[in-house]
């Protein structure tokens, strides 16, 4: 710093000049990557050090087995795993994409693709699928769906997820009531849940459980319906169908099949589960790890969700995406096309964690809990439709919270919330 | 007697105490001299800490003000969009509420500091047993970690198994859903604000109280004040230095409150869009609604209010602060 006559005049000068130097630096907007590079497997002596970023902490011990086969092919590829709690991790990616220090690898999810994607920052997979080094018939068809955006391919699904009904039987003994067979239909869940929280009112049980969270909840009712969250660019809230899978729930409070949801948001539908509270939890097959080692365990099996219209799941899966900035995109794809093969699936599989994507790798998963019929999750990828998305999913999933409670609760008629709902939700898809 | 030594009413203690406030209190002349005459010396041992302050605090400030006048895309870009932020801000009705929110939470916040003024003047009272242990046990609430300290409010507030509910019960009070109830769920939040507000503080009053002369207490004494009459007349006019500090923090935090809200209330909560504050409305525009320009125009609008705030509370002190 040179001196300069008053300290005044140097602040002025100071301030002129960082506010020139804010033009210039915010003058270069990133306009992101996204132009495919040629895709070619390196050859095994590559050297080169990446990235992995990821969320959960369950899964490092497969991923770790993955590294290790992984480098018996290219040993000269250091890869590092960085870990973020998932509540941390979207910031953090949001930051790191925004200053062009993406992983070279990092998981993504369905409501976040879209974004990512569509701003250039995920390489696709063309290239590994043309080079026929992934084959995206290995994988279930509704989840590749959802990481191609624009009828481009960002990724296929690491595992998946569907939703059930994981059931306490004590409790249906207990209350009396026969234990359906799972060919079942809302009428019979709505009547089975009310006869159960009757009968066990004395001691604050009850039958079953809505709550806000759409995935396993309301979406799924909706697409029993026959209705849709969203239809191409405008939200399917109007439709009536949706409408009748939104009131399912609220039909299943009213009628005390289900606490409030003001009770709801205090105690969780997942926590009145494992206290052993509530005898039918509407849940995804990554419910299972929860009840690992508990004493409920022995007393839980899992029934498909009751048919509407027709029959129905969410259906949701983790991908490995490459970053579209990566300074070493050939050990990075090099790496992601591994993780998407047979053996890193299996190896996912037997650990054990969650439920791999891969055709035929999931008999570690079901084995986990033999009396539970987790079968259950894995047939219901038959039915299954793809967790409902856009570019900028987060908008209307405030708006959702928002609003939707209101209907549940009963203090606004469905079609009026439902209406509101669409109007809204579209008008922030019109924004993306 | 210990103070048989002095004179009761003796002018010379009392003199000297508000002699030394003076001079601590009002800028001595040698600091209103230019610094001229030493060249740059002062700014080069200056030059680490305005170094940092400029770096973290002042670019991103003006940082904040040239974005909150862009649209900003999710990952960088932008397009000026001049003052179309502000415009839709001002005719946004979250933005009065989350005010509205957020000046509920400072006003219960704010019933704090006169529980802490008791307190620590309790807690200095001559002759306490265990006075460090209450210290300590007062400051924990303040260095425990906030999410930490949510969780366990989470369970006491709950509607159906809380204790907080439990407790009501016997007074045979129907309490309410405390974090589902719009409303409850402010008042909620900001009792928790209140409670780990109080160790910080009562340590800066407990230093303000140090500095009080026992020889005022024990010349009051001997003139037949009651405890209370010492703790109106002696304790509290010659704490306001300190109670002015922690008012400017207090609002200062309570206006940036984020972290309690957001982990007490989850951020599933159907009441949060009617409880938010106003860093809760700029979280959700810039990261979860992906609306960053947007969000820097809530940002500077909360660093005017807050530098709005202060300015009137430095104007305000000199009626009844007693430094002079």
């Amino acid at each position: 710093m040179t001196t300069s006559p008053t300290p005044r005049r140097r602040i002025t000068a100071g301030v002129a000049g960082a506010v020139g130097l804010l033009l210039a630096v915010s003058g270069c907007s990133s306009d992101g990557g996204g132009d495919a590079s040629e895709y070619g497997a390196p050859d095994s002596d590559l050297k080169a050090s990446i990235t992995y970023g990821l969320w959960d902490q369950n899964q490092v011990a497969a991923v770790e087995e993955n590294i290790e086969a992984f480098n018996e092919e290219y040993p000269n590829i250091e890869v590092n795993v960085n870990v973020t709690p998932f509540a941390e991790y979207w910031t953090k990616l949001q930051t790191q994409a925004s200053s062009d220090t993406l992983p070279d690898v990092f998981w993504m999810n369905g409501p976040n693709v879209g974004l990512y994607a569509s701003n250039g920052q995920l390489e696709p997979i063309t290239g590994a699928v043309e080079a026929d080094d992934i084959d995206l018939a290995n994988y279930p068809e509704s989840l590749v769906g959802l990481y191609n955006v624009d009828d481009v391919q960002y990724g296929v699904p690491k595992d998946f997820d569907t939703i059930g009904v994981w059931t306490n039987k004590a409790l249906f003994e207990q209350a009396g009531v026969e234990l359906p067979d799972g060919n079942w239909t809302w009428d019979e869940f709505q009547t089975t849940a009310a006869e159960i929280s009757t009968a066990l009112e004395g001691q604050g049980i009850y039958g079953a459980a809505g709550g806000m969270d759409g995935q396993t909840t309301y979406y799924n009712t909706i697409l029993q319906a026959g209705g849709s969250v969203i239809d191409g660019d405008t939200s399917g809230y109007a439709s009536e169908e949706s409408q009748a899978g939104i009131q399912f729930w609220t039909d299943l409070i009213a009628n005390g099949g289900s606490p409030t949801i003001q009770q709801l948001t205090d105690t969780t539908a997942d926590q009145w589960f494992t206290s052993g509270k509530l005898a039918m939890y509407w849940g995804g097959s990554w419910f299972r790890s929860a009840l690992t080692d508990t004493e409920l365990a022995a007393d839980v099996t899992v029934l498909p969700l009751p048919a509407g219209e027709e029959q129905a799941t969410v259906i949701h899966g983790v991908s490995n995406v490459v970053s579209a900035a990566s300074e070493n995109k050939q050990a990075a794809q090099a790496f992601q096309t591994f993780l998407a093969s047979e053996e890193a699936q299996q190896q996912q599989g037997d650990a054990g964690a969650m439920i791999p994507a891969y055709t035929d790798t999931q008999d570690a998963f079901t084995a986990s809990m033999p009396d539970a019929n987790l079968q259950v999750f894995l047939d219901a990828v038959d039915y299954s439709q793809p967790l409902p998305v856009s570019n900028n999913s987060a908008a209307w999933n405030a708006l959702e919270t928002e609003l939707l409670p209101q209907a549940f609760a009963g203090e606004r008629p469905t079609a009026e919330v439902a209406a509101e709902l669409a109007e809204q939700m579209d008008a922030a898809l019109a924004e993306e | 007697m210990t103070s048989t030594t002095q004179t009761p009413g003796s002018p010379a203690p009392t003199g000297s105490v508000e002699a030394a406030r003076a001079g601590r209190g009002a800028p001595s002349p040698a600091r209103r001299r230019r610094p001229s005459g030493d060249g740059f010396w002062p700014w080069l041992f200056l030059a680490p800490l305005v170094g940092g302050i400029a770096v973290f605090y002042f670019w991103p400030i003006l940082q904040t003000a040239f974005y909150s006048l862009t649209d900003w895309g999710a990952f960088g870009g932008w397009d000026f969009a001049g003052f179309e932020n502000y415009v839709t801000l001002f005719a946004d009705p979250s933005l009065y509420l989350s005010i509205g929110n957020t000046l509920l939470y400072t006003a219960i916040v704010m019933l704090g500091i006169p529980i802490a003024v008791f307190l620590a003047s309790l807690l200095n009272l001559p002759g306490l047993r265990f006075a460090s242990l209450y210290r300590v046990l007062f400051f924990l609430p303040y260095v425990a970690m906030p999410t930490a300290i949510a969780m366990v409010w989470r369970i006491i507030f709950n509607g159906d198994f809380g204790l907080l509910n439990y407790g009501l019960g016997f007074l045979g009070i129907d309490g309410p859903y405390w974090i589902s109830t719009p409303g409850a769920a402010t008042v909620a939040v900001a009792i928790v604000g209140l409670w780990s507000s109080l160790g910080f503080a009562m340590i800066v009053l407990a230093a303000g109280l140090k500095n009080i002369p026992p020889e005022m207490y024990e010349a009051s004494e001997l003139d037949g004040a009651s405890r209370w009459r010492q703790f109106r007349s002696i304790t509290v006019p010659l704490l306001t230095p300190s109670i002015f500090f922690i008012t400017i923090v207090t609002i200062i935090s309570s206006f940036q409150v984020f972290d309690l809200l957001y982990a007490i209330l989850g951020s599933s909560n159907p009441v949060l869009p009617k409880s938010m504050s106003l860093v809760y409305f700029f979280y959700r525009e810039g990261f979860v609604n992906n609306d960053k320009g947007y969000a820097a125009a809530i940002a500077m609008v909360i660093f005017v209010i807050i530098g709005i705030v202060t300015a009137i509370q430095f104007r305000l002190q000199k009626r009844w602060v007693q430094v002079d």
